[in-house]
């Protein structure tokens, strides 16, 4: 199959953003929000109020038809954006809106069909023009990247692979080398969703990626909490946020979200 | 080395893709291919969670195809409850409306549940059972495989949980009574389109937060590796039995295999048998829906382009954003917007064809199956049944002697579960229209050679 090739030697957006956060002693925060949910210009507000707020790294979801990975906050959002018009290319626009307006790194996660449809290389140079940091990729494994591979490294960007508590040490030291930027590590066997607490499986996820070499360890999947990110940042290089922040969007807009991520990264008590 | 694989005599499954295994058996064979890949089709377009469970499983059916006790047992749960070998009907009286030829139907419709979909969930128990698990899950639009699931879970003694779009619940209220009474648990999907792919992205979901104890028994040729070729693999029976009978019966081999195409397991399953034999064309009937000069069908090979969904690569009716467009039929096993990835191979290397069949034209041969020989066929099953008709018609217009040629139709499933559809199509409802539709409605006479409009439209767009 597919070799990946060394994911060293590139200036990458992530891993600065994590990285910086480090130094200043803590987590890095990843915040999540579906594009177009409700609107593209309430995802471009929320996204800048976000990284005004302490997001280290904006992760913005494509609406997809199908996300088998997420639960039904998200779905329900996704589902919303589509219904509302979203369409593909105004991802590139709404990037580059976000980074016109803060430093935050923006990386973009997307179910793999729509990049197929509008051609892999084709994708990467629009996101790479927009001041995109790169993609992370739900259902698609180091396995089948081999497009991916060279339209990244032709564009400079950072690609994200998934480890689950069910992968062999083998496909992590896989997913570890493809990577770029960071592992994103799943805590839990499951979809997205806010869950009262983090798996303790989360942890042992992490040390297999470290242990496989990944310099960046970020965890997502059940985190909503101030406790959680507390938590998973004595062990972890970063936490992800997804579904909390949504239902902060759904419920009380870009404030409620500015809001929560205050929180989150601990600047506001 | 591969001189014999086009004369290769009959194997049993096991045997056969031991065969397959081996890629030094040369390009000249296409069957038992192994997968991941299919051309450039199928693979593992899946979340990591799920890559363990399907390396499990593929490992496991390996190990299985090699063990022959497994083939055995098998064997005896075909013959011994399924009912298996299916019968192969010479359909004398329906092969009239089709310029004469002879169309034989494999009788798939009389195994036990009515379909070939027992075919595949007894095999995937086993399987499911020999990994130590003790929940399966499925997905079911109309209900059949469903039902199907059901069935096996309660012959081996396992939990099942069946996923189904809210609309086909309410829809198809007496077959979830059916996996009711057979102890399954069926839940309404409310999400997205609500329909079949809405259902197998909820037990993909269920998959990925149980995958310890539960297998997924996917319902067709399609899903990640090892989905497309294990599923072939137990539909294989179909097309073994049904060389062999044709063979008995006529002497030969057919001129042309028809199959209705959903996801595509009842006509890869029968295409199997005949992948080598170079001068039997295989046919594949995909639902046309209202016409595929219309949004409303499922066409995917007709009308879609490559793309990837439930984890394969494959021919997917899409938009120009990459997502996945609603399909329409009046068949709801064949109303599914992807297909099995070795379909769209066979279609890219032109060994198979596929072609739309309209709901019209499925809904007439559907009649017709009903009056000429006392077959009510399921709808999906009247696609290959239509498109019968057109293979023949066309051989015959072409010069053919019609007595010299021999069609197989894959039967796929019995139409009780249609009845509601049917009567509401026909108008049968109200005691007195049913009257008068069947005095105004005759069957048209015999040996007529009409073409159904929709064929010739829409092929290269």
């Amino acid at each position: 199959m597919t070799t990946a090739p060394a994911a060293t030697g590139r200036t990458s957006k992530s891993a600065e953003a994590i990285e910086k956060a480090r130094a200043e002693g803590r987590p890095a925060l990843i915040c999540y929000l579906p594009a177009g949910f409700p609107d593209a210009q309430t995802t471009i507000d929320a996204a800048v109020a976000m990284a005004e707020n302490g997001a280290d790294v904006i992760e913005l979801g494509i609406p997809y038809s199908d996300p088998v990975m997420d639960g039904e906050v998200i779905q329900a959002a996704t589902v919303q954006a589509l219904a509302n018009g979203f369409r593909v290319s105004q991802i590139f626009d709404i990037v580059a809106a976000i980074t016109s307006r803060c430093d935050a790194a923006v990386m973009v996660m997307t179910y793999w069909n729509p990049v197929l449809r509008l051609g892999v290389d084709e994708f990467a140079r629009r996101l790479a023009d927009a001041g995109g940091a790169g993609l992370i990729t739900p259902d698609l494994v180091p396995d089948e990247a081999s497009d991916w591979f060279a339209a990244s490294d032709a564009h400079s960007l950072d690609r994200v692979f998934l480890v689950a508590p069910s992968s062999t040490e083998r496909r992590m030291r896989e997913a570890v080398a493809a990577s770029r930027g960071f592992v994103y590590c799943v805590s839990i066997m499951g979809v997205t969703g806010a869950r009262a607490s983090v798996a303790a499986t989360a942890q042992g996820v992490v040390a297999a990626a470290h242990a496989a070499g990944a310099p960046r360890a970020c965890v997502g999947l059940g985190v909503s909490t101030r406790q959680h990110v507390d938590e998973i940042g004595s062990y972890a290089d970063g936490v992800i946020v997804g579904t909390a922040l949504v239902a902060a969007l759904r419920d009380g807009g870009v404030d409620a979200v500015a809001d929560l991520t205050a929180e989150l990264s601990g600047r506001k008590d | 080395m591969s001189e014999s694989a086009a004369s290769q005599p009959d194997t049993n499954p096991a045997e056969g893709f031991l065969a397959g295994a081996d890629p030094s058996a040369g390009p000249a064979s296409l069957k038992d291919a192994p997968g991941p890949y299919f051309g450039d089709y199928g693979g593992r377009w899946m979340p990591e969670s799920l890559i363990a469970a399907l390396d499990e499983l593929a490992r496991t059916f390996d190990e299985a195809k090699n063990d022959p006790d497994f083939a055995a047992e098998v064997a005896a749960l075909n013959r011994d409850y399924a009912g298996r070998p299916s019968l192969l009907t010479e359909a004398k009286r329906f092969s009239e409306h089709a310029g004469g030829v002879r169309i034989f139907l494999k009788r798939e419709d009389l195994n036990h549940t009515g379909s070939h979909k027992i075919n595949n969930v007894l095999g995937q128990a086993l399987l499911a059972k020999r990994m130590g698990k003790t929940r399966l899950i499925a997905e079911t639009g109309a209900g059949q495989h469903g039902v199907a699931s059901a069935t096996a879970a309660a012959l081996l003694g396992l939990e099942c949980v069946v996923y189904m779009g809210a609309e086909d619940t309410r829809r198809q209220a007496l077959n979830v009574a059916r996996m009711n009474l057979l102890g399954a648990t069926v839940v309404p999907v409310e999400a997205g389109s609500q329909t079949l792919k809405d259902a197998i992205n909820e037990a993909l979901r269920d998959w990925v937060a149980n995958v310890d104890s539960t297998h997924y028994l996917l319902g067709t040729a399609a899903g990640a590796h090892p989905f497309p070729a294990l599923v072939r693999y137990f539909h294989q029976v179909i097309g073994d039995e049904a060389r062999e009978q044709i063979l008995e019966q006529t002497g030969r081999l057919p001129d042309a295999v028809c199959a209705c195409i959903g996801g595509g397991s009842n006509a890869i399953g029968i295409f199997h048998g005949f992948l080598d034999d170079a001068d039997v064309e295989l046919y594949g009937f995909e639902a046309g829906g209202d016409g595929v000069d219309t949004p409303r069908h499922a066409a995917t090979i007709t009308l879609g382009r490559p793309g990837v969904l439930h984890g394969a690569r494959s021919y997917l009716m899409q938009d120009e954003d990459g997502q996945t467009i609603e399909s329409h039929s009046i068949s709801a096993g064949l109303d599914y917007p992807g297909v099995g990835p070795e379909h769209s191979y066979l279609h890219d290397i032109g060994r198979a064809t596929y072609e739309p069949i309209t709901d019209a034209e499925a809904m007439e041969a559907f009649r017709l199956l009903c009056r000429t020989e006392g077959i009510i066929p399921a709808i999906e099953s009247s696609h290959a049944l239509a498109g019968a008709l057109k293979v023949g018609r066309r051989r015959v217009e072409a010069g053919a002697a019609p007595e010299d040629v021999v069609i197989i139709a894959n039967l796929s499933g019995r139409g009780d579960k249609d009845v509601a559809t049917a009567a509401e199509w026909f108008d049968l409802l109200d005691a007195e229209t049913a009257e008068a539709a069947r005095a105004e409605e005759p069957l048209e006479e015999p040996a007529t050679a009409r073409e159904g409009r929709s064929h010739a439209e829409g092929q290269d767009a």
